[in-house]
């Protein structure tokens, strides 16, 4: 059945699987390696510039010039801001997809139609809806806000969170919904006590990724949100972000002050690190729980 | 009635993770015969002839135990070639696969995978065993079409030619015929037949009659054990097993 | 609920109109030929030519899925078809890791890494002198950016072959690599092509770590080694002085919404082949 030629021809065909199993593991090490040197890179330069006032106070006057003084304006304010935007994105975007759900048909062409909207959402760049926002503050008579950046974060945010959490609901089992029906239980009582309450760790994994991904943008809230030394007191002040004051740091002359942009994106990294650690958990704990 | 043996299984076992799906199953498969495994459904069969042809090795957490000789050598041994060993047999799945290609395509897929053959050459192979399969003449005005497009009796008659371009020795059919109309169904069991001429074939089924109809050899399967083989004729008639009698008269299935 | 739910879709036509309101008045001041396919600008003359940036994007873009494609691809392959579970195990966190990790952060790290790498290695290896801040670093950090895009909607399309499909090629004696490239690429062909092009998409509007390495000179880049200026950065960086000088935000609002349109048309042409391959597939 082998002759001779075949033998050879096989010879070349195993050398192109060893050819392209090393180009493959290569490829891999590329990816693993690149985070590896984005991690690393920056908190082995971010760590030696940091130190507690860096998180504890607010710039004093000159701190873009070198003088001291911490970033605690940002910290705080991108805490807010974040909370802030979540906290609306939820607000639409929980109703949206427990109707898709719950009330709707999860075929139907309404369901279909929304969450191909979603989807087209969901790659629209930050800096649109930075724009944008900026034109809806422009439109109400907003300055540079907290609000306007909560606005701006917000809508980033809707699509993100909706996708999430659509996912996770939609993996409820229609059984699940008909036995609630056969109890008794209005759609609107199903929605919130059975479904809410089955997929609640998926949900709060769809929150956090949404959360992280808001805390960390900065073409949103470019336009929006301003930047102050000051923690804002109220919704119509400017808010300084995180982001922001990484770019700002970078952009002076001065090392000190550059030094200080590392270590702020080292605390940045840090910090979208742990949400994305306690969404993976949450996710984890999820997959136990469901019933199928 | 001398019979040689092609496929010599050997104390083979097969675990999946820890469950143990095959114990110590040894039979010798007659050379070109039909040999028929029979037994209820989940107990190991389909297992057993993917083990002939080493289809388990890309399962994740699989482990093979005992030997396979085929023709002598032992295709679980590390220095056999994988795809010789495959290439040796032809199989025929429960619902056909047929390839993301034209119907010419599928069938010169093995013969050109393997060799270096000319156009004019691949031709006439494909023609040829189209033939073999019995779909020739439905498709020769088509076969630049995907295969897609054929009825799920013309795609397994399909899978048979193109099993069959790369000449093999050994045919395995795995409930060849269990997602095919009656008529289809009939056709591939004649084509089965007719092919023990010039290859051992081995079949799995679910289906009773259809084993009486076709085997020479039975092998009855059950929860992984291999319970009795012998000559079809021997087996049906006088089953030496109680097991196998109370599968036989439908007590078990 | 059902109007909140009507919401997603309207959403996308009232940013496209919102962005084209405020880019009326330069619309209807300045010809269609000189802000597309001029190269002047010059705010304080009333210059708006944008096609540097247009370009720029284009460069930019370019270079990144020359380089994101081939590993992504070749990476999406190994998880689905050669890896052992512990690894795709693995690997998974990071690449998600990668999709999260900021904007700003990929910035940092590119002036920290890449353009000094550019400017003191690269280039001189081709003989030209650079300082780092260039198309290609840009191309760089994006294309690491949008390898997640890429790889994550691969692995999808893949998964969603039916394993007999494979099964069958390899009974007929195909290698691994043969039954991938016959049966696996063949099939998800469509699949590819709609993760590539959600790649590009993503490629497209990126803006802080783009601009933060890619010098923002506002000319058509000549080389990969010329620096450039791709249009989010245009609208980032010069968000402050857009009130003060005559049609400058509306050239900015333009800018926005030709970004929006044809990131849109990308994104729905890429959804859509997926939605037909997800339905053949079922």
């Amino acid at each position: 059945m082998s002759h001779p030629s075949s033998l050879h021809w096989l010879r070349r065909r195993k050398l192109k699987e060893g050819i392209f199993r090393v180009l493959m593991a290569a490829s891999v090490l590329v990816v693993i390696g690149c985070l590896a040197l984005i991690m690393g890179t920056i908190i082995w330069k971010g760590l030696p510039a940091m130190n507690l006032s860096m998180i504890t106070q607010t710039p004093k006057g000159g701190y873009y010039l070198g003088r001291e003084g911490g970033i605690l304006n940002a910290i705080v304010g991108s805490l807010y801001l974040a909370s802030g935007a979540t906290v609306l994105a939820i607000l639409f975007s929980l109703p949206v997809v427990l109707y898709i759900n719950v009330y709707a048909q999860k075929r139907s062409r309404l369901a279909s139609l929304t969450r191909f909207s979603l989807d087209v959402l969901w790659g629209i760049p930050s800096i649109v809806y930075g724009a944008f926002g900026f034109i809806i503050m422009i439109f109400f008579g907003l300055r540079s806000s907290l609000l306007a950046g909560i606005l701006a974060v917000g809508l980033l945010e809707f699509p993100i969170m909706s996708r999430a959490a659509d996912e996770v609901i939609r993996m409820v089992p229609n059984e699940l919904l008909e036995a609630s029906y056969s109890l008794g239980a209005t759609r609107l009582e199903t929605a919130l006590k059975v479904v809410v309450r089955q997929c609640l760790p998926g949900l709060l994994t769809a929150v956090l990724i949404a959360f992280g991904r808001g805390i960390g943008d900065a073409a949103s809230v470019l336009f929006t949100a301003g930047f102050t030394d000051r923690i804002p007191t109220s919704l119509f002040q400017p808010a300084a972000t995180l982001p922001l004051a990484i770019f700002f740091q970078l952009g002076t002359p001065f090392p000190e002050v550059q030094q200080r942009a590392y270590a702020s994106a080292a605390i940045l990294t840090v910090l979208i690190l742990v949400i994305s650690l306690l969404a993976r958990g949450l996710g984890k704990r999820y997959t136990r729980h469901i019933i199928k | 009635m001398e019979t040689r043996t092609h496929i010599s299984v050997q104390d083979l076992s097969v675990y999946f993770d820890e469950l143990r799906v095959l114990t110590d199953i040894s039979i010798d498969i007659p050379d070109h015969k039909i040999t028929v495994i029979i037994g209820p459904s989940g107990c190991g069969k389909t297992t057993l002839l993917k083990s002939l042809n080493r289809l388990l090795d890309p399962l994740d957490g699989v482990r093979v135990g005992g030997r396979v000789l085929v023709d002598g050598i032992d295709i679980y041994d590390p220095r056999t070639e994988v795809t010789e060993v495959r290439k040796k047999m032809g199989l025929l799945s429960q619902r056909p696969q047929v390839l993301p290609m034209s119907i010419y395509d599928n069938v010169a897929y093995g013969p050109r995978i393997h060799n270096h053959i000319d156009k004019k050459r691949l031709g006439e192979i494909v023609e040829h065993y189209l033939h073999m399969a019995g779909l020739w003449e439905e498709v020769k005005d088509r076969l630049g079409e995907p295969a897609s497009r054929l009825s799920v009796g013309q795609q397994q008659r399909l899978c048979l030619a193109r099993g069959l371009a790369v000449g093999p020795e050994i045919i395995l059919g795995d409930e060849p015929t269990s997602a095919l109309d009656p008529q289809s169904s009939q056709n591939v069991e004649r084509r089965l037949i007719e092919l023990k001429e010039e290859y051992t074939v081995i079949v799995v089924t679910h289906i009773l009659r259809q084993a009486k109809r076709i085997a020479d050899y039975i092998a009855f399967l059950y929860l992984g054990e291999l319970v009795e083989h012998g000559p079809a004729a021997e087996v049906f008639a006088n089953p030496k097993n109680p097991r196998t009698r109370a599968y036989l008269t439908g007590e078990i299935s | 609920m059902l109007v909140l739910t009507a919401v997603p879709t309207f959403l996308v036509l009232l940013i496209l109109i919102g962005l084209f309101i405020r880019a009326r008045p330069i619309l209807a001041q300045k010809p269609f030929f000189s802000l597309f396919f001029s190269s002047a600008w010059s705010p304080l003359k009333g210059d708006f030519g944008l096609l540097p940036f247009i370009m720029g994007t284009l460069w930019v873009t370019f270079v990144s899925l020359v380089l994101a494609v081939p590993i992504s691809l070749l990476t999406a392959v190994y998880l689905s078809e050669y890896a052992p579970l512990s690894v795709r195990e693995f690997t998974k966190p990071i690449i998600d890791l990668l999709a999260g990790l900021p904007s700003v952060i990929y910035g940092v790290w590119g002036v920290l890494l890449v353009v000094p790498l550019v400017g003191r290695v690269i280039a001189p290896l081709f003989g030209v002198t650079s300082s780092g801040y260039t198309i290609l670093a840009g191309g760089i950090v994006l294309a690491i950016m949008i390898f997640p895009t890429i790889i994550s909607v691969s692995l999808e399309v893949f998964s969603s072959i039916p394993y007999p499909m494979r099964e069958a090629s390899l009974s007929l004696g195909a290698t691994k690599w043969e039954t991938v490239h016959h049966v696996v690429l063949k099939k998800g062909l469509q699949g590819i092509i709609a993760a590539i092009v959600l790649g590009l998409s993503r490629a497209f509007g990126e803006t802080m770590a783009v601009l933060m390495v890619v010098g923002n000179i506002p000319r058509l880049p000549g080389s990969v080694f010329d620096g450039g200026y791709p249009l989010p950065a245009l609208i980032a960086n010069n968000y402050g002085e857009m009130m003060s000088v005559p049609l400058y935000d509306a050239a900015l609002m333009l800018a926005a919404a030709v970004l929006l349109l044809v990131v849109l048309f990308f994104n729905v042409l890429a959804r859509l082949i997926l939605v037909r391959v997800e339905r053949r597939a079922a």
